[in-house]
């Protein structure tokens, strides 16, 4: 599903080297986590796949169902499926969530050559998803994340993803702020999205998430590369142990 | 150059001016009020860009003998507020068209021609023609205002005592292309009573309006005004307005395209617990695009409220001006007074200009202003993008959250969702 190979990026306005050569694949269906100190790159990495202004990539490669992203203008990597739940998700005055959410939707169905869903489709399957994550209707009609709380941010970004039905969820520490039932929430919308055909990649500090959100693989990032990659079991090391051993050890 | 040569200089200009002109005839009330006005212009003379209030806006067009021409475009006349059940007043290069017009009649409100009631004793209207203009010079000369008032051909006087079942919508149309008009509207606004006041279509080449507004104690007067899409019109306002106790004004103001557009709104708030909301949205691509809203509001009584929002839209080189003014005098104690204006500039071409003012005799007031000018917020737009909106739609929609602020002053939905439908189908037009 996703490929990135030997990525390297910098900062377009000074010369600081962030991301030093990293490699990872998440295969369809899987779910991977990435893990690291502060500042090792892991949003960098997030934004450089969504394609914020900003960044330089000098080498290497990023690809979606074998598609070159590091081309395209960030609308279209989300036209082809690429979904990324901001670690600060942004607030717009004046835009409402609804004509957001359907907006966005119907430009990625129209960037498909699929038909504009129709506003009341589009209410039916917005109530539903935002029942399920317990987003209430007044909710829905304010600017977006406009005064939300840092959790019901949270859960408007996974409530964009159920809507938008990407093939690969990039989330970026979309359980800091949360609450523990919201992060039972959270973590409920994010398994109802896992099947066969959809990858995530899960960036976080805490173990914790990942019991609700089993990954297949966990990857530790360093100073801007995966120094190492394991098991569920190495979330667990790091909970435990902090980062020091590991480092070490790959030093 | 000296203050006296200065204003013999400004004297001299309105003089040459006037000559070209001719006193429009009418009853002997009416010849009295235009020659007063005429007599006000000559005494204050045309502005020049060394006048406080003329530095950013250049007035030469709007004083030349001649109007510079403005091509018509089909486009120009897109209708608006078609929806909407109104009565419509149709003027076409300023001349009333009765048939193009509803009949003139709708229960508790009378409305005539100006040229009809001028020629009649209609007292109220004798009462308020230039009245309200003429205490508008009080701190701010506004000299062009005299002119409209002492020149004005045609408009409508309308005078409410009921609730107006539906608004009133004077429909301005652009035949020739060097067409120079002047219209002067009087309204007044009976005890307790309603209207909401339309203004739409591009009105000439070159337009003078004058519009002045009694607002008696209890009674309402909304007014909303899209300004033509025409391109290469030239147009000087003015909106003078006396709020009594308890009474309520708003006005709202649409404006895309135009060469060079100045709407000035002068209200004064006499009569304790009124409430006056002066809102504007001006859009503008290009060098030819000058927009500029001078507003001056002067607190007269206890408890009152004003609000004046006003955003600008600007691309390309357009420039837009704001100088708006809350003047408190001593005694309008529990005074609420807020401005704010606001520039979206989408390239670095464009320019906002402002002067927002405070000057306040009473000490117990809440009075604040605020001015900004800033570009596309990044973060939004990437956001925007990321869930796969378009550059260009998400520039749009980010536009219109922009604009909203001001739409929001608007109470009628109906009439606010035709502007912001003008609006989108603007920025459709003009982005990239
Ligand atoms: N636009 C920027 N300007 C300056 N420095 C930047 C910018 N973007 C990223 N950096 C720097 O790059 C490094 C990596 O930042 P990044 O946000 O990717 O880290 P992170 O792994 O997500 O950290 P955290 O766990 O704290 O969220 C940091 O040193 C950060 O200061
Ligand atoms: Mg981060």
């Amino acid at each position: 599903m996703l490929q990135i190979k030997g990525l390297e990026v910098k900062l377009e306005e000074e010369d600081k080297q962030i991301l030093k050569g990293v490699d990872l694949e998440v295969p369809a269906g899987a779910v991977h986590a990435i893990m690291g100190p502060n500042g090792s790159g892991k949003s960098t990495l997030s934004y450089v796949l969504s394609g914020r202004d900003g960044y330089e990539v000098t080498g290497g490669s990023a690809t979606l169902e074998g598609v070159d992203l590091l081309d395209m203008e960030p609308e279209e990597r989300a036209a082809a499926g690429l979904f990324l739940a901001f670690q600060y998700p942004v607030e717009i005055p004046g835009v409402g969530n609804m004509t957001f959410l359907r907006t966005a939707l119907n430009a990625q169905r129209k960037a498909r050559g699929q038909e504009e869903i129709s506003a009341a489709d589009f209410l039916k399957l917005i109530r539903e998803k935002a029942k399920d994550l317990q987003i209430d209707a007044e909710m829905l009609k304010r600017p977006v994340n406009v005064g939300f709380s840092g959790g019901e941010k949270k859960r408007n970004e996974i409530l964009q993803m159920a809507v938008l039905e990407p093939k690969m969820c990039v989330l970026d520490e979309t359980d800091s702020g949360l609450d523990v039932d919201a992060m039972k929430l959270v973590s409920d919308g994010v398994n109802a999205l896992r099947d066969a055909g959809r990858g995530f990649l899960v960036i976080t500090h805490y173990q914790r998430l990942l019991n609700h959100i089993q990954p297949d693989v966990v990857h530790i990032m360093s100073d801007g590369r995966i120094v190492k990659s394991g098991g569920p079991e190495l979330a667990l090391e790091v909970e435990e142990n902090g980062y020091a051993d590991i480092l070490n050890e790959v030093a | 150059m000296a203050r006296a040569d200065l204003i013999a200089r400004r004297q001299e200009a309105a003089a040459t001016r006037a000559e070209t002109m001719t006193l429009p005839e009418g009853a002997a009330w009416a010849t009295e009020a235009r020659e007063a006005a005429r007599a006000r212009l000559l005494k204050m003379g045309l502005p020049t860009r060394r006048d406080e209030y003329w530095k950013w806006t250049n007035p030469e067009s709007l004083i030349a003998a001649e109007a510079p021409t403005a091509a018509v475009f089909d486009a120009d006349e897109a209708p608006i507020f078609d929806e909407i059940d109104r009565l419509r007043i149709v003027f076409t290069d300023g001349v009333f068209d009765a048939e193009a017009s509803d009949p003139l009649e709708m229960a508790g409100i009378e409305i005539a021609r100006l040229s009809d009631a001028a020629r009649a004793d209609i007292h109220w209207a004798r009462d308020l023609y230039g009245t309200l203009e003429a205490r508008g010079h009080a701190s701010v000369e506004r000299p062009f205002a005299a002119f409209n008032t002492a020149y004005a051909t045609d408009g409508v006087v309308i005078r409410v005592t009921g609730t107006a079942a539906r608004p009133v919508n004077l429909v301005y149309r652009h035949a020739s292309d060097g067409s120079d008009v002047i219209l002067h509207h009087l309204v007044k606004v009976e005890e307790g009573a309603e209207l909401t006041l339309l203004e739409t279509g591009p009105a000439a080449a070159r337009f003078s309006g004058g519009l002045e507004v009694e607002v008696a104690d209890g009674a309402t007067f909304r007014h909303v005004r899209t300004q033509g899409r025409d391109h290469e019109r030239r147009e000087v306002t003015g909106v003078f307005a006396r709020l009594g106790t308890e009474s309520t004004f708003q006005s709202f103001t649409l404006t895309a395209n135009g060469k060079l557009t100045r709407n000035e709104v002068v209200i004064e708030l006499t009569g304790d617990d009124a409430v006056a909301h002066v809102a504007g949205a001006a859009l503008g691509d290009g060098k030819d695009f000058h927009h500029d809203d001078t507003v001056f509001i002067t607190h007269d009584a206890v408890n009152c409220e004003s609000r004046q929002v006003f955003k600008k839209v600007l691309r390309n080189g357009a420039t837009g001006i704001f100088q708006g003014k809350i003047l408190v005098k001593q005694g309008a104690q529990k005074t609420d007074g807020y401005q704010i204006s606001q520039s979206l500039l989408l390239d670095d071409d464009a320019q906002f200009l402002a002067k927002p003012e405070l000057e306040i005799y009473a000490d117990d007031v809440a009075c604040s202003h605020g001015s900004t000018s800033g570009a596309i917020d990044e973060d939004a737009l990437f956001y925007l993008r990321s869930r796969g909106v378009p550059h260009r739609e998400a520039t749009n929609l980010l536009t219109l959250a922009f604009v909203a602020e001001a739409l929001e002053e608007i109470d009628d939905e109906a009439l606010a969702e035709a502007l912001r439908d003008r609006l989108a189908g603007w920025l459709e037009r003009h982005s990239s």
